[in-house]
């Protein structure tokens, strides 16, 4: 059993196509894990034991039939709480949605199960993908394999958790400002954020719709991108969705080489607040990179130092608008409803009971930046600040190919030590946040341990907005000279559970 | 209902100039809502033409209807405004129980169409030209059913039942600049502009644009300013008024309302006003104490609209004929006079005629039935031309009737008036009341005979050659047979009797 949770996706699907395993045991095989361990991380939400086992079947049974069988056929995988599941919950991480059960799946749903990925339940996350660590989850924190009393980064700690812990060899993210590259970071798994568009938005719950993206989560590159061609590609149910063929991510992710490739390192990225081991693993990457060919450029990205307050205006002021449906009415928690109350007391109850403190701080944000008499000052300078930023990606990529940084500044935290200062918290996302509010695509990716805690260092790839397939070329050459360097994946230091 | 004091019409214009603005909004008559593919067909049951997106349910996302764009353009060109060339969707934040996402989607500060105008004909043919701001697109919301309170307000109801079939219907709203220099003729100018606009709309194909159903709505927003005052006055807002005539009596109120509360040294709240049908007055709503904040921002969910140059100069020449264009050429296929085509404008009876000509009838008898008969009627049960109970085919049947010679005039009327009394349709009025006219020689003979033999000296006088005397014959045996007689059979018939040549 321990060997089927440790393969990789490919391989899993190579032996489920093989006959060498069914679907079904792999599926029992991962379902036993979360039983094992799950009660330590809490990575899951929800378990669909049923559900999956029904999908494994039907891979087994297309199998038998003779039917082809999709690359990532009969592969668990698991589904952060923010894509909608027909007739399975999704409450998004909020005691707002407690109980809420979707009649609709979102296209990536849809897109897993027509490619037979079997989806063994709804990982945890932060409240509406709010956070750094899922500390604000209404359903209590996930523990980081590496370190139970440390946060598994956020707000996708449930599905980084549960790659790390071997719960699950696939898992889906969605990434705003961060919530995919940050928690791979801290648990030496890999994340990517494909460009804004890339993949189809529609069923996931919504927190700031110009910066929201959905991506795949896996332990190696190549899994990371085999799942990206599952999920990616136009969808005419979302207007925002790129009409273009997806980036050919699985032959780059075959095919790693940095030879000859310009690799800009942004001077504005580093310097206080960047954990010493940290910026030693990172400086050592970008070493690995000229070592394996690579030509390093130092460049300059003035506007990077204003994305994170412009980040902290525009996703605010969407959610603050996205949000404002959960108002009892229609599904989800209703509270106050006793006969004597209007229907506005009985929202306001609602929401006061159905939301926790991050998101209220941030509906209160955004609600403010929107106001008539502060929009121009506020969002509209945000806006600004947006413009200025992708015009220094412009910029930056006309002489470089892709951009290195560390994804985090420092390693995984202890449970609750920035819970009381959002400022701090909100600083978690620095490095990741430009390539949100520029729509490119970022890859976070396993780079050593910090010396001096022993926790998991991520290094940020960006590409170009449709370069995608850049990060995976970068991705898989960077990813072989360490494995060939430390002799083993990252993962395997991880302290068994 | 509280008493409002109003000042009387010809006093408030004698001190005040009245400035107006209108807001109309249409229903597009798309197959599929605004931004999901729902069907907008009326009067299916509740919440049964409702998906994820119009339920603004949790992850659903809008996609813009193509054929509600194009509405808009085409709107927009027959409004004779200028079409942007990129603009986008904003979201109108506020809370309210029957619109799903607590937002709307709209247009704020880049809307599709703006800079236009629009000529409206008056009563008595004058073109006044109405200005227009913009016009813009956006989504309806559902429909609040309160339960157990007076008169489905909400206030008092028990309960709110919540019908999402309207939510996401395509709206488009056009708002006129400023309306100044209209005077006393304010009202007249705000009902004609409705009418043309909704007109317009028909004409385009884009909407039925029917006010009764809520396809076509008007908010009549109004000022007053002391006569020669450049700056406006505060103004009020009534809401929904949802017929041309109901148009023109709010603004009416309005202005006399207005008119008492400022000469007696009061101010004008800004405020919204609810119109009420029966008597024509206004009522206060809610009080915009502070400007409402919609906190509006573009639609992230949305890319921008850009249509695209050729496209729209496709849809200029392929618009259809305007209303005031085809007036013209029916006028002119009629062969009438300017006046007279006017005041069948004014009768509200174009429409009505022309269907009664489609019917069969031909122009001149659907023209004398409508502005004759029905439009007196109409006039005296104070009601609309169009809602006097009788349709087109009922018209044109009676014309047929007389054109055949089954009716004269006179029967032909009381076979309308069995039909506004709900007697039935024209043939069944005719055999109930027994209306047929007796050309049957031996009927008339004896009828005929009775007259000579009653008239005997005026009789001698047509034996004398006095053909003019007839006319007396022919009136007593009408009268004998009530009426219903073939008139130009009983004048041969006497002439043949007492030995005469017509």
């Amino acid at each position: 059993m321990t060997d089927i949770i440790r393969l990789t996706a490919a391989q899993t699907a190579e032996k489920i196509a093989s006959g060498e395993l069914t679907a079904v045991e792999v599926t029992e095989a991962h379902l036993a894990r979360i039983e094992a361990v799950d009660e330590k991380v809490h990575a899951f939400l929800h378990v669909d034991r049923e559900g999956a086992l029904e999908q494994a079947r039907a891979v087994d049974a297309k199998r038998a039939a003779g039917e082809p069988l999709g690359p990532l056929a009969g592969v668990p995988l698991a589904l952060k709480d923010i894509f909608t599941t027909e007739g399975v919950p999704t409450t998004v991480g909020s005691k707002i949605l407690e109980g809420w059960i979707p009649p609709y799946d979102a296209t990536v749903t849809k897109r897993l199960k027509a490619a037979d990925v079997v989806i063994l339940g709804k990982t945890n996350m932060d409240e509406f993908a709010m956070g750094s660590s899922t500390e604000n989850s209404a359903y209590g924190p996930t523990g980081n394999p590496w370190d139970l009393t440390r946060i598994p980064g956020g707000s996708g700690g449930g599905s980084a958790a549960a790659l790390a812990s071997y719960q699950a060899p696939l898992a889906i993210g969605t990434d705003t400002g961060g919530s995919i590259r940050q928690p791979a970071a801290v648990t030496a798994t890999v994340g990517v954020k494909p460009t804004y568009g890339g993949v189809s938005r529609y069923g996931m719950v919504a927190f700031s719709s110009s910066l929201d993206q959905g991506g795949p989560c896996a332990r190696t590159v190549l899994d990371a991108a085999l799942l990206h061609e599952v999920i990616a590609g136009h969808d005419p149910l979302d207007s925002t969705s790129i009409d273009a063929p997806v980036p050919p991510v699985v032959e780059a992710a075959r095919n790693g080489n940095v030879a000859g490739l310009r690799v800009g390192v942004v001077k504005e990225f580093g310097g206080e607040g960047y954990q010493a081991g940290v910026v030693q693993r990172f400086t050592e990457s970008v070493e690995l990179l000229r070592d394996l060919g690579a030509e390093i450029v130092e460049i300059s990205c003035p506007s990077f130092t204003y994305a994170l307050a412009a980040y902290y205006l525009i996703a605010p002021s969407e959610c603050s608008s996205n949000l404002a449906r959960f108002d009892a009415m229609r599904y989800g928690l209703r509270v106050g409803d006793d006969g004597t109350k209007s229907a506005e007391d009985v929202t306001a109850l609602t929401r006061d009971a159905g939301f926790g403190p991050e998101v209220k701080r941030r509906i209160m944000l955004g609600t403010y930046a929107l106001s008539s008499g502060y929009y121009d000052a506020y969002y509209g300078s945000a806006q600004k600040v947006r413009t200025l930023i992708t015009r220094d990606f412009e910029k930056a990529f006309e002489s470089v190919d892709v951009i290195v940084s560390p994804t985090t500044p420092t390693t995984a935290f202890p449970i609750g030590e920035r819970a009381d200062d959002p400022m701090a918290m909100y600083l978690a996302d620095l490095c990741t946040i430009p390539a949100n509010l520029a729509g490119n695509a970022a890859m976070s990716l396993p780079c050593g341990l910090a010396p001096e805690d022993g926790l998991p260092v991520g290094l940020q790839i960006i590409a170009p907005a449709l370069k995608d397939d850049r990060l995976y070329r970068v991705g898989a050459a960077v990813e072989a000279a360490f494995v060939s360097k430390w002799g083993h994946p990252l993962l395997e230091e991880a302290p068994q559970l | 209902m509280t008493v409002t004091d109003l000042l009387s019409y010809e006093d408030a214009l004698a001190s005040y100039d009245p400035v107006m603005g209108l807001e109309v909004h249409v229903e597009l008559g798309t197959r599929t809502k605004m931004f999901c593919g729902c069907s907008t067909e009326l009067g299916a049951d509740p919440n049964s033409q409702t998906c994820p997106t119009c339920l603004g349910l949790p992850g659903a996302l809008p996609v813009v209807n193509a054929v509600g764009v194009e509405s808009a353009i085409k709107i927009g060109l027959a409004l004779n405004c200028e079409i942007a060339q990129w603009c986008r969707f904003a979201r109108k934040n506020y809370f309210y129980p029957d619109m799903p996402k607590n937002f709307q989607t709209s247009q704020y500060d880049e809307p599709i169409a703006y800079n236009g105008y629009l000529d409206v004909q008056l009563e008595d043919g004058e073109v006044f030209r109405v200005e227009i701001e913009r016009a813009h697109m956006e989504e309806d919301t559902g429909k609040s059913l309160h339960v157990g309170g007076a008169t489905g307000r909400i206030h008092g109801a028990s309960h709110s039942l919540l019908d999402y079939n309207r939510a996401g219907i395509p709206l488009i709203e056009i708002v006129t600049k400023p309306i100044e220099g209209a005077g006393a003729r304010a009202p007249e100018v705000a009902k004609a502009y409705v009418a043309e606009l909704r007109e317009l709309i028909k004409a385009l194909g884009v909407s039925e644009a029917r006010m009764e159903q809520g396809q076509m709505r008007c908010d009549v927003n109004l000022s007053l300013r002391p006569l020669g005052q450049k700056k406006f006055g505060t103004r009020s807002e009534t809401k929904n008024v949802n017929s041309l005539r109901s148009v023109e009596r709010a603004a009416r109120f309005e202005i006399q309302r207005h008119a008492a509360v400022l000469s007696s040294g009061g101010t004008i709240l800004q405020e919204t006003r609810h119109f009420h049908e029966e008597d024509g007055s206004t009522t206060s709503g809610r009080i915009k104490e502070e400007a409402e904040d919609y906190r509006y921002f573009p639609e992230p969910d949305l890319v921008p609209v850009a249509p695209a140059r050729e496209w729209v100069e496709e849809l200029r020449a392929g618009l259809p004929e305007l209303p005031r264009v085809r007036r013209k050429r029916i006028q002119d296929g009629w062969g009438i006079a300017d006046h007279e085509m006017q005041s069948v404008l004014n009768a509200g009876a174009l429409d009505l005629i022309l269907a009664t000509i489609d019917e069969g009838a031909d122009a001149a008898a659907a023209r004398k039935w409508w502005m004759g008969e029905l439009a007196r009627h109409a006039n005296e049960s104070g009601t609309e031309l169009a809602e006097v109970p009788i349709t087109p085919a009922q018209v044109a049947r009676v014309a047929a009737l007389v054109a055949a010679g089954d009716l004269n005039d006179k029967l032909a009327r009381q076979v309308i008036e069995g039909v506004l009394a709900g007697e039935g349709e024209p043939d069944q009025v005719v055999d109930k009341r027994g209306l047929k006219v007796v050309s049957d020689d031996g009927a008339l003979g004896a009828a005929v005979d009775q007259a000579i033999a009653d008239n005997a000296a005026v009789a001698d006088k047509i034996r004398g050659g006095n053909l003019a005397a007839a006319g007396a014959l022919i009136g007593a045996v009408m009268k004998l047979t009530r009426g219903q007689a073939d008139a130009k059979r009983v004048r041969e018939l006497v002439l043949e009797k007492l030995g005469v040549q017509g």
